[in-house]
């Protein structure tokens, strides 16, 4: 019966899709609404029935035959990790729905068709253990995506849908070209094609070092896009800013994590040496991002875009984390999927709320908001809080773990060997050093992307939340920018009364069409933040606290599939330190219990470089 | 000489259904000439029957039982399979050809304006040539012979000249017509020098003897030069590179109607063809064969070029017809992909050629879908009274909430020949990805990959214009054709996209088959050389035994 659950969690929506787009009108909202928080429940149930004591194996698992000539099946399980991520979906589902209640007036059974199709493909990826399962639904979320950015977005949105496509298809494509790679790796062993990834996991392990290093740089190519990583990103903060508020939260809650997600179940599975060797590149492509992106976060006017490059840095800190392989970055990074989800899902509500309220996202046009909003005004303090990562709220946990992982992945001085390294020379012990090729030069640097992060999300913070009350001038999207200058005080005079009009995408047939515009958004939304705004983020904030508080049980529940992670990892790299069987340009980055690594010739080799440069 | 003719029933059936339309469409009562087109059909539907064998007392004979010296052995179970997918992608066609000759000149008999004249009315030609077409495309999959297969290739293609020509009253379907056929007489000039150059330089025109010769004594240059030339004619028919460069006028002249004819058939005798001549050439059906290196490369280069070519160049158009003729040119590329990686382990991930034939049915389901909702709508009609043709891209804004029907037939047939999952045209795409790394042409592999994210571009753009765009105010002059068999063709293209990735395993196996070769019958009869390894047989075995 459990089985069944996981293939409900994809079909129910599908299903409610076709229920909406088909069905009557006027009760698209409530159909979504059901099946979202059916899923919901299913994934409850699902929390409850899974067996926390071992976590690391696979359950619920199913299978069922289809088009075996080419090996598919449509398998599906999960561990905790993907269960997690499954219930960080089915959260973020009814909270979509929920906030685009009053936001989509136009087209609305294809709107909520689409999220439904989007929902169930998301389901569908954390689900799914056939490879060629897992992409498709990896791929199939791009067409529901493209379509509501491009019909539901803002001005530029067909550009922002039309590059988010393309960005992430062919990353895509060539990760194809990596993942049959493996499936034909193993087919050679196996004498028989399979896409399941257990089979494909194991035979990974006997891919040589070049072709793991090919098979890293294809499935990086797709993944990367997706996080998406440092010079990979540009699609993201056009397609965040364009993209209706719950297509923002989706994007920055669920989608990006398919990127992360794909690195943590394919990109270090099927090539764990290669990655192992890679991590200093990759995470220094990391560090760049979080600095990067924070600058650039600081420099912006646009809410929208601030929070979307808030999320360059935020998932460069979880790539950093898993690319120091070691429990505590590995759990640190799972932990960020989860927490970027809440906090930035949240950010992006907040800020969907106030254009909806205002039509502007320029932070030069919005100020002091506290005073007339207050209930938004703390939530957007506490999320902002929780973004930062302010010890206590769950940003913190995940950082400071990712943070830590980076700083103890130092093989040099893991058993005291070596100890070559710029920093504490003389093998000064990082106290639970683990191996691996970082180290506090790169902890450090990155660290420095939590003081950016603070002060632009601080910035940010102050100009919109606190200080004098600034209002736009004009009404609508004709107010962008141009007249809205006004000095603060001009703008909260004129505007003190509750009279910020709206344009024709706010009237939902409310009876007071015949009244002045200005009347018309209050018909729907009052001043502050209604009960349906307040409970979309409540469970939000409830999240975001109890895990910073108290993230024990959910590190504890990862704690399985990262340790199964890390050792294999470790399993992969040791034969090729232990013989120096390494192929030649190979230079091994690791040190392993106490061994002194050599070159074939009997030098050391050269390790200092890494850090030094 | 019996086994020869068991071994061409449909195409009898074909030829019998042929001379039936002929008479019936010059009939002067109109009820009796619009049985043109059902009798078509069951004429289709008869030849697909009888080419499965199932049928009692018609046992289609494959190359391997008849004479091995005589019926082709190369690709022995190719025949039933391409005699198959030709009569069912056939019926689907038809579908597509009602109304596309004689429009006008029925409607003023039927208004009473003129008489039924006989010399006036296309109708029976018409579908004589489309049933002449699908006949030689049928003969080209039985093709042992150079001779043949040349006549075959030429039967398949000359009718194709004239329903470009007939196809519509407009001054660019004659000059489409007119550069099709000059155009496809310099390829098959090309392609019959080659085969000429093959004749003498192994002595046969015979495929297996040319085969046995090559296998033993190597590709000389005079037979190397031969297959290369016939390879260049046949890039013609495939609309390959460098041979593509009528492709796009021709598909924007011809009735849409007639360019999905176009981008399917001729394509897949010309890929029968490249088969046949690469089996000559090369695959001597071992595990891992390739073939010779020369030929090898300009495959290679001419499948990269292919696939790069087309896709670039659609980016740039803005006629959905031209768009299409495009990616026609690169679903080309794609398939060579296929031909470059050979027979491989024999089994279905790892053959190139089941790869291509399965892609052949992929791409002829879904591009009748695309082709289709084009030719399902007309514009305003001209002076002659003949509507006139869509092709802008203009003209499908918003097709998806004006006729939601069509609309979502072309956004799921474009996102299919994307290669979407999980349509149809990424269950096609697999395969080749498979075999192409199995083969070992990972370089390749990734031309295909970033290809297909070229393709994104224009495919985003059709569909982008049918579901994101809004329905302007002036496109009310698009209207959906009267005939209603067009639409239930390209919906049940569209429908086949999606049932077919479903359940499409049986499609799978029919064409892993079909790629296989039956090796038991000529290491009986003619032991080769010593080296070849004996082959998988197992794949024909059911099927020899429910024949005898």
């Amino acid at each position: 019966m459990n089985e069944l659950y996981l293939f409900l969690l994809m079909v129910i929506p599908l299903a409610a899709a076709g229920v909406v787009a088909l069905g009557p009108a006027g009760r698209e909202k409530s159909v979504s609404m059901a099946a979202m928080l059916l899923c919901g429940v299913i994934t409850l149930l699902l929390l409850l029935a899974f067996d926390w004591t071992r976590a690391a194996t696979m359950q619920f698992e199913a299978s069922v035959a289809w088009l075996p000539r080419l090996g598919l099946s449509l398998s599906v399980g999960v561990d905790s990790v993907a269960l997690l991520l499954i219930a960080l979906t089915a959260l973020l589902g009814p909270i979509c729905v929920a906030c685009s209640y009053t936001a989509i007036t136009e087209r609305v059974r294809t709107y909520y068709a689409w999220l439904l199709v989007l929902q169930s493909a998301m389901f569908g990826v954390f689900a799914a253990r056939d490879l060629v399962l897992f992409y498709i639904a990896f791929e199939f979320t791009l067409v529901p995506m493209y379509v509501l950015i491009a019909l539901y977005g803002s001005t530029n949105r067909k550009k922002a849908a039309t590059k988010f496509f393309l960005y992430t298809f062919t990353g895509s494509m060539i990760a194809l070209a990596g993942l049959v790679y493996v499936a034909w790796h193993a087919a050679e062993m196996r004498k028989g094609w399979s896409f399941d990834i257990a089979t494909l996991e194991l035979a990974a392990r006997t891919l040589p070092a070049s072709a793991q290093g090919w098979v890293l740089a294809a499935l990086l190519a797709g993944f990367a896009v997706k996080v998406p990583l440092f010079p990979l990103h540009t699609w993201l903060p056009l397609a965040h800013t364009e993209a209706p508020t719950a297509g923002s939260v989706i994007l920055a809650g669920v989608l990006l994590k398919l990127g992360t997600y794909g690195i943590y179940r394919f990109a270090i599975p099927f090539a764990p040496a290669a990655f192992a060797e890679y991590a200093p590149a990759i995470s220094a492509v990391c560090i760049v991002g979080i600095l990067y992106g924070g600058l650039i976060c600081w420099v912006q006017t646009d809410v929208k875009k601030l929070v979307a490059y808030s999320s360059v840095a935020h998932l460069g800190f979880c790539i950093l984390g898993m690319a120091a392989l070691n429990t505590a970055g590995l759990s640190g990074s799972i932990m960020y999927m989860i927490n970027h989800g809440l906090s930035t899902g949240a950010l992006f509500l907040l800020i969907g709320m106030i254009y909806e309220r205002y039509h502007t996202r320029n932070m030069k046009e919005l100020g002091g908001l506290a005073a007339k909003m207050p209930v938004w005004a703390t939530f957007m303090v506490f999320f902002a809080m929780a973004s930062v990562g302010l010890p206590g709220l769950n940003g913190f946990v995940s950082e400071f773990l990712c943070l830590i992982g980076a700083f103890q992945a130092d093989g040099r001085w893991g058993a005291g060997s070596m100890g070559s390294g710029l920093w504490g020379s003389g093998g000064a012990a990082v106290p639970g050093a683990t191996w691996g090729s970082l180290g506090p030069w790169y902890a450090g640097v990155a660290g420095v992307g939590m003081i950016v992060a603070a002060m632009y999300l601080l910035y940010m913070v102050g100009r919109v939340v606190f200080g004098p009350l600034v209002e736009p001038a004009g009404h609508g999207h004709e107010a962008h920018g141009s007249e809205s200058h006004a000095a603060p005080g001009h703008g909260s005079e004129s505007h003190a009364a509750p009279g910020h009009g709206s344009e024709s995408r706010a009237t939902t047939g409310h009876g007071s069409e015949s009244r002045a515009t200005t009347e018309r958004v209050h018909g729907v939304l009052p001043a502050d933040l209604n009960l349906r705004e307040i409970l979309t983020l409540a469970p939000l904030a409830v999240l975001c606290l109890g895990l910073g508080v108290y993230p024990t049980p959910v590190l504890e529940a990862i704690n399985g599939p990262v340790q199964k992670t890390a050792y294999m990892v470790e399993d992969a790299v040791k034969p090729r330190l232990a013989g120096e069987r390494a192929p030649a340009g190979v230079r091994p980055v690791f040190d392993l219990g106490g061994h002194e690594a050599t070159n074939p010739d009997g030098t050391k080799p050269k390790e200092g470089e890494v850090i030094g440069q | 000489m019996m086994e020869r003719v068991t071994y061409l029933y449909p195409e009898i059936a074909l030829f019998i259904t042929t001379c039936i339309v002929m008479i019936v469409g010059l009939s002067r009562e109109l009820k009796h000439r619009k049985l043109c087109a059902p009798i078509s059909g069951l004429g289709l539907l008869a030849a697909g029957v009888l080419a499965t064998g199932l049928v009692p007392g018609f046992h289609v004979a494959t190359g391997a039982e008849v004479d091995p010296t005589a019926g082709q052995i190369l690709l022995p179970n190719l025949v039933p399979y391409a005699k198959v997918l030709v009569a069912g992608v056939g019926i689907l066609l038809l579908l597509l050809q009602a109304g596309t000759v004689d429009r006008v000149e029925e409607a003023r008999i039927a208004s009473g304006r003129a008489a039924f004249n006989p010399l006036r009315s296309n109708r029976a030609e018409y579908y004589a040539f489309f049933l002449f077409s699908l006949t030689g495309l049928m003969l080209c999959a039985s093709a042992d012979d150079l001779i043949w297969l040349f006549l075959a290739l030429e039967l398949t293609s000359l009718p194709t000249y004239i329903m470009v020509t007939m196809s519509t009253s407009r001054h660019s379907s004659q000059e489409a017509g007119v550069k099709y056929f000059f155009l496809g007489a310099l390829g098959a000039a090309v392609f019959l020098y080659g085969f000429t150059l093959l004749y003498g330089a192994t002595g046969s025109t015979n495929l297996n003897q040319i085969h046995h010769a090559i296998a033993a004594g190597g590709l000389s240059g005079l037979s190397l030069a031969g297959m290369l030339l016939a390879l260049l004619g046949v890039c013609f028919k495939i609309a390959a590179v460098p041979m593509h460069f009528y492709t796009a006028d021709v598909y924007q002249g011809a009735a849409s109607s007639v360019s999905a004819f176009l981008a399917f058939v001729p394509k897949t005798a010309g890929f029968i063809a490249i088969l046949l001549l690469a089996s000559c050439a090369g695959w001597t059906h071992g595990a891992g064969d390739s073939l010779p290196d020369a030929l090898r490369t300009v495959l290679w280069v001419i499948a990269a070029l292919t696939m790069t070519v087309g896709n670039v160049l659609a980016i740039w158009q803005n006629s959905v017809k031209r768009i299409l003729a495009y990616s026609s040119i690169a679903h080309s590329g794609y398939m060579l992909v296929g031909v470059v990686a050979g027979p491989g382990g024999g089994t279905f991930a790892t053959s190139g050629i089941a790869a291509v034939l399965f892609y052949l049915l992929c791409y002829g389901v879904m591009n009748i879908g695309t082709f289709g909702v084009l030719a399902c709508l007309e514009g305003r009609a001209g002076a002659d009274g003949e509507p006139a043709e869509i092709e802008s891209l203009d003209d499908l804004r918003g097709l998806c909430q004006r006729h939601p029907v069509l609309g979502w037939t072309m956004v799921i047939c474009t996102l299919s020949l994307l290669g979407l999952p999980p349509l149809l045209g990424f269950f096609g795409k697999v395969p080749l990805f498979t075999s192409a790394i199995s083969a070992g042409e990972i370089p390749l592999v990734v031309v295909l990959g970033l290809n297909s994210a070229i393709a994104a571009f224009y495919y985003l753009r059709i569909v982008g214009s049918c579901l994101l765009e809004k329905p302007e105010t002036t496109t009310g002059i698009v209207r959906v054709t009267p005939f209603g068999s067009r639409p239930a063709g390209a919906l049940a293209s569209a429908a086949g996209v999606i049932v077919l990735a479903i359940f499409g395993n049986g499609f799978m196996a029919a064409s892993e088959k079909a790629a296989a070769y039956d090796g038991g019958h000529v290491e009986k009869k003619e032991p080769r050389a010593a080296g070849v390894p004996e082959t998988a047989p197992q794949a024909l075995g059911p099927a020899k035994a429910e024949g005898h």
